[in-house]
């Protein structure tokens, strides 16, 4: 007996470790995020950023870079640098495009992509999006003198977007959908697919509102054109992060969770999209849209498929 | 790495089905919409046409441009015509094709509004024939210099005017011999007829571009335009030569006594 019962507390002792070893692993492989691991032993941080995506993510001269949603992920890298007991965090800023932003998030390359990328079902199958803080509507812009006002009033005219963008499928969709018909004219990039709306070429330029909006402040005379009709789609434009790592994308929703908790958001956006921004003090123009007030109320990580049902 | 060309025979508008993967150009299946695999062929066509009349265009002016840079400095109107030619090849080699398509297709209507009518493909053909027509310009310059001087002073000797010796005499023979070059410069303009994209002609590379946006398959969407590409500039290079085989002059020009693919 006495033996017995000198075993049987070190026979619950090592169960005990052993149970509390297999308790522990899963938390501690999910610890070991390759990111966050990365930030703590290089002490940099590479943020893939867009050239010319005013407001939301754009170079000021002189490989600097700044914008909506580049300002909130530095606020969210400062978060992860207190949260991991850093002095200092050095971002490297990379420029992406259109083309290369997915595959540059999947190898590693870009650590966190800040510009305007769509979170949609297809994409999600390579990387993740943190939760939504910009909800893009497609829209319409027009010469201020022109009698276009809805997507039907767009029949028989020409209608011009960028290649390589989702607006292109987006009015195919329309034309069938409405049953009307208009020649599709293609710019190369925003700034061209706005060259010719300018030039007559395209009587009306299909886009979404910030790019819209930002053309029209850049433009020679914003007065002469206006953004008409009703949203053609609405789309979440969210920060993209590497999909293997889910420790390093809670850590990025937990501190856009407390940047909206802190009531800075209203503050971001009236620097953004309503005052001049640098390098040439523009003033983007675009109100605060219900669907984006909506989205920082109730945060959520959505596809864009998912807004179509609502 | 898995490829999946099954994204061809989906519909353009929201990646569906189709009936039959060509739905709508062939009308293999009625009423359907479009699959990309019919956006790809109708791109392609886009590109041959372009090619094609930026083709007829560069070898016309090419011919006529480089044979007036090789008039003798005898008479008034030859100088001028000399001085022409050489302002065309060094205007229109000096400055970058997409550089010339954008003037052609913003600039320039700017100050001849009846321009703004002409659709964009005419415009790239334009730009892209005037472009290799100074290249080609400066092949036949090469081609006529390559001629011994003897043959121009017999034909002038035998009482023909400067026309009729370039008709006759010189141009017969120098066209044969810039044959090779000349193949070369048509390949190079299929390809160059990629800048088309970026004044809103529905060609090749601008299919790859939003193709590989809408679809995500951005490997198969290049490497299927790849192949086109491929295969149009591989066409050019055998129709050239079978032109080369059929015009040689036996005893004229020795250049390449077999004519081969690979110039």
């Amino acid at each position: 007996m006495g033996k017995n019962r000198a075993l049987m507390p070190s026979v619950s002792l090592k169960s005990i470790l052993f149970g509390s070893l297999i308790l522990l692993s899963p938390i501690a492989s999910q610890a070991a995020s390759p990111t966050l691991d990365k930030i703590k032993s290089s002490g940099a941080v590479t943020m893939g950023v867009r050239e010319s995506s005013i407001p939301m993510s754009y170079t000021t001269g002189d490989s600097r870079f700044d914008g909506y949603h580049v300002e909130i992920c530095r606020m969210i890298l400062g978060d992860i640098k207190d949260k991991l007991g850093m002095s200092t965090l050095r971002i490297n800023y990379q420029p992406v495009t259109s083309q290369n932003r997915v595959p540059l998030v999947q190898n590693g390359t870009v650590d966190i992509e800040c510009g305007t990328t769509t979170n949609n079902t297809a994409r999600g199958k390579d990387v993740s999006f943190a939760y939504t803080l910009y909800v893009e509507e497609v829209r319409i812009a027009v010469k201020a003198n022109s009698n276009i006002k809805t997507i039907e009033d767009l029949n028989g005219k020409r209608v011009a977007s960028t290649t390589g963008t989702t607006s292109v499928q987006l009015i195919r969709k329309n034309q069938k959908a409405k049953d009307i018909k208009f020649e599709e004219v293609y710019g190369k990039d925003h700034a061209d697919s706005f060259l010719l709306l300018e030039t007559g070429r395209a009587d009306a330029f299909v886009m979404d509102g910030s790019i819209l909006a930002g053309n029209i402040a850049n433009a020679k005379n914003p007065k002469d054109y206006k953004i008409v009709g009703e949203p053609l789609s609405v789309e979440p434009i969210a920060i993209m992060v590497r999909k293997e790592d889910p420790e390093f994308k809670a850590a990025v929703d937990d501190a856009i969770t407390k940047i909206v908790k802190n009531g800075n958001m209203p503050k971001l956006w009236n620097k953004w999209f309503l005052s001049p921004i640098p390098p040439k003090n523009i003033i983007v123009g675009l109100e605060l849209s219900p669907a984006t007030k909506n989205a920082w109320a109730h945060l959520n990580d959505k596809p864009a498929e998912d807004y179509i049902a609502k | 790495m898995a490829l999946d060309f099954g994204i061809f025979c989906k519909n353009t508008l929201d990646g569906g089905v189709v009936d039959h993967c060509f739905s709508s150009i062939f009308g293999l299946a009625s009423n359907s919409d479009p699959s990309y695999l019919d956006w790809l062929v109708t791109a392609w066509g886009w590109t041959l046409l372009v090619s094609g009349l930026g083709l007829v265009i560069a070898i016309v002016l090419g011919i006529l441009m480089g044979a007036l840079r090789t008039l003798p400095d005898t008479k008034v109107t030859y100088r001028w015509l000399l001085w022409l030619s050489t302002c065309w090849v060094e205007l229109f080699r000096n400055i970058p094709i997409i550089v010339q398509v954008f003037l052609w297709y913003y600039v320039i209507p700017a100050f001849i509004p009846p321009l703004k009518s002409v659709p964009s493909f005419w415009l790239v053909s334009i730009a892209l024939g005037f472009f290799t027509s100074a290249r080609i310009a400066e092949q036949v310059r090469a081609g006529i210099g390559s001629i011994s001087s003897g043959q121009r002073a017999a034909a002038t000797a035998l009482g023909l005017t400067t026309l009729q010796t370039y008709r006759y005499v010189i141009l017969p023979i120098a066209l044969r011999i810039v044959i090779p070059p000349l193949t070369s410069e048509s390949m190079n303009l299929i390809k160059n007829s990629s800048v088309a994209f970026a004044v809103s002609v529905p060609e090749l590379t601008l299919f790859a571009m939003q193709a590989q946006e809408e679809t995500s398959h951005g490997i198969e969407v290049y490497l299927a335009v790849t192949v086109l590409y491929a295969l149009s500039a591989f066409f050019v290079n055998l129709m050239m030569t079978l032109i080369e085989k059929r015009s040689r002059i036996p005893g004229v020009v020795s250049m390449s006594p077999n004519a081969k693919l690979a110039h």
